[in-house]
């Protein structure tokens, strides 16, 4: 039976509509008939939300989630981990709570997706049919981007842009260093996952650095000339770490200034950059992004990324394979964590509909990001977002934005964000993971 | 108000803008899930500081998303975000959040506090905050609600950037002549003891 939004409105306004949708067994007084598979590639945020989204909208849809790993540590707040704020085991996140809403969790690696077969095959040599497949990689790290830099090296040189035993690494070099130190942070071009956090983190071991080894510096490598939330990073940097002084903790080498890396000698610690090179007591490398493997695996990418229609975020390469997150192009949208959960729910809602022989209803997106200058201070932007007539996701024009400067806000307001920023992540990761 | 108004016209306009053509009102339910990131899955908070809106009152939810949108009432990231929205979206999301169940924050509050709370809300609080701050009519719920928040929240309205409607001035000018500064202390341990 195929019903027209138009029609499937009808029914009782939009509302109601959805209530159906919801609780399909409620409204036909029966035990919820299995509808279909779904599998869900990649259990970081636009996964796990998008498993557990489409299992609370319709049970009678199967959910199988494949995963490597059985915690998840979550990319966002790690960089408080560096600065000790936080501990490593706070931003990490096992799969229970996604069991208890009937998604069938898999640690296993998915090796190969059949869009002909319709089946996910594993690297323990399984095959799972699906009727959607949903991909959510992540990024991959262009090592190789950067000679002398690769997986190996990452071992002496972290990355630490995928949270968990990187980010502990980072954290043990950093407290080691001697006072008086130099940690280089290289930054990517865009676009990258994450696009405020180089500098975030930056700040987050500019804190750390301040309090226990004030003579150290950071110095900040860049290909970019501009980056996110720049005027705000750099207000603060000014206020707490001498920014622009003689004796600023912090560099930002820009690209017109050099800043874009050529090579790095683990040897020496030394990173070659266009003008000079820089000897580092630590050294952060935060490499070039692509989508993850598998989509590239999969057939999904075009260049780097993954195309897909904006507004069910079915992939333009494949039919019924849907790629969410970082990995996809979501017009306007930033490569964030909380980008990824609401694309994951548009994601699940067209999904659901379209298994129930409706069309895709019309869909909304947020994004909200909050980067920790100090521990009372931090910064937030906004984006709501629709689906312009083009079929891309635009901003929503008036709305969303950044943090005013020191000049517009208060203290009070900026120890507020810090708060709220707590609380984001607090209730990101229990509608994620929960 | 007129300027409440032309600013939610002009919201309207903008939306309507950016489609170039109908678009469509998104479902209470799509729009009620942007929220879930900050606010808790179905408006239920976990804390620390971000309110919970699930069960809250429809008319004080457009109130308050329409006070953000044009500066009346200051926050910090809310202002930017309630600015997205269309009035015929705000309804749907108010209609969204209205029907959802409402728990309780479960959190540490000082039992003395409390206490001293529970007699200064039933003498001056309860006649507009029933239940003990449980219902929400013309405001939002207290009862369990992030006690920072509660803190902030009375902060706000007792150095006038928030401002108090008439009888509730009356009635916080009642309670503080009671129990001093410890009065507000008292209420925010109140409610963020209700379970």
């Amino acid at each position: 039976m195929k019903v027209s939004r138009r029609d499937f409105l009808k029914v009782g306004g939009g509302a109601a509509a959805l209530a159906t949708l919801s609780f399909p067994g409620l409204v036909l007084g029966a035990p919820a008939k299995m509808k279909g598979k779904v599998v869900v590639v990649g259990g970081g945020i636009g996964g796990s939300t998008t498993a557990k989204y489409i299992r609370m909208m319709d049970p009678g849809i199967e959910v199988t989630l494949i995963e490597p790993n059985k915690e998840y540590f979550t990319c966002f707040m790690s960089n408080e981990v560096l600065s000790g704020e936080r501990t490593l085991d706070s931003i990490a996140f096992g799969y229970t709570g996604l069991a208890k809403h009937g998604v069938n969790v898999v640690n296993d690696s998915v090796t190969a997706i059949d869009p002909v077969a319709k089946t996910v095959t594993t690297a323990g040599g399984k095959t799972f049919p699906y009727d959607h497949a949903v991909v959510s990689p992540g990024v991959a790290l262009k090592y190789e981007a950067i000679p002398g830099y690769s997986e190996e090296v990452a071992e002496k040189i972290p990355h630490a842009w995928k949270a968990g035993p990187q980010t502990a690494l980072l954290r043990k070099q950093i407290e080691s260093m001697k006072d008086g130190g130099t940690v280089v942070l290289v930054a990517p071009p865009n676009p990258y996952r994450c696009p405020p956090g180089p500098y975030e983190r930056a700040s987050q071991i500019a804190w750390y650095l301040k309090n226990n080894k004030p003579k150290s510096k950071i110095i900040i490598l860049d290909p970019k000339d501009a980056f996110a939330k720049q005027g705000l990073f750099i207000a603060g940097w000014k206020k707490y770490y001498g920014y622009e002084t003689e004796n600023s903790m912090i560099t930002w080498v820009s690209g017109a200034q050099g800043g874009k890396v050529e090579a790095i000698d683990p040897a020496t610690m030394t990173v070659q950059a266009a003008v000079e090179s820089f000897k580092g007591d630590v050294i952060n490398v935060i490499p070039p992004q692509k989508a993850g493997a598998i989509a590239f695996a999969a057939g999904l990418t075009e260049g780097d990324w993954c195309p897909v229609n904006q507004k069910t975020f079915e992939s333009t390469k494949q039919k019924d394979i849907h790629v969410i997150g970082d990995a996809c192009v979501a017009g306007a949208m930033p490569k964030s964590g909380y980008a990824a959960n609401s694309q994951a729910k548009v994601c699940a809602s067209a999904i659901v509909a379209m298994m129930n022989g409706m069309d895709a209803p019309e869909p909304s997106y947020v994004n909200t990001c909050y980067s920790i200058i100090t521990p009372d201070d931090a910064i937030s932007v906004a984006g709501v977002y629709r689906l312009g007539e083009d079929g891309k996701i635009a901003d929503v024009k008036g709305a969303g934005g950044l943090t005013p400067g020191y000049a517009d806000t208060t203290m009070e307001m900026r120890k507020r964000e810090v708060l709220f920023a707590h609380s984001w992540f607090k209730n990101i990761t229990a509608d994620v993971f929960g | 108000m007129n300027n409440k108004k032309t600013v939610l016209s002009m919201l309207v306009l903008g939306g309507l803008a950016l489609s170039g053509a109908v678009l469509a009102t998104p479902s209470g339910e799509m729009l009620g899930n942007t929220c879930a990131g900050c606010h808790g899955a179905n408006g239920n908070t976990n804390g620390p500081a971000t309110p919970g809106i699930a069960g809250i009152n429809s008319e004080y939810f457009i109130d308050t998303m329409k006070g953000y949108a044009d500066g009346s009432r200051k926050g910090t990231i809310m202002n930017r975000i309630a600015k997205g929205y269309t009035e015929d979206e705000i309804k749907a999301m108010a209609k969204y959040f209205a029907a959802q169940k409402y728990h309780p924050l479960p959190q540490q509050a000082d039992p003395k506090l409390a206490s001293v709370g529970k007699k200064l809300h039933s003498k001056s609080c309860e006649k507009c905050h029933e239940k003990g701050g449980r219902v929400s009519e013309d405001g939002g719920i207290l009862a369990g609600q992030p006690m920072t928040y509660l803190q902030w929240t009375i902060e706000d309205f007792t150095s006038g950037k928030r401002e108090m409607p008439k009888k509730m001035k009356a009635k916080m000018e009642e309670v503080h002549k009671a129990k001093g500064d410890e009065a507000y202390q008292a209420l925010v341990n109140f409610y963020g003891s209700q379970k």
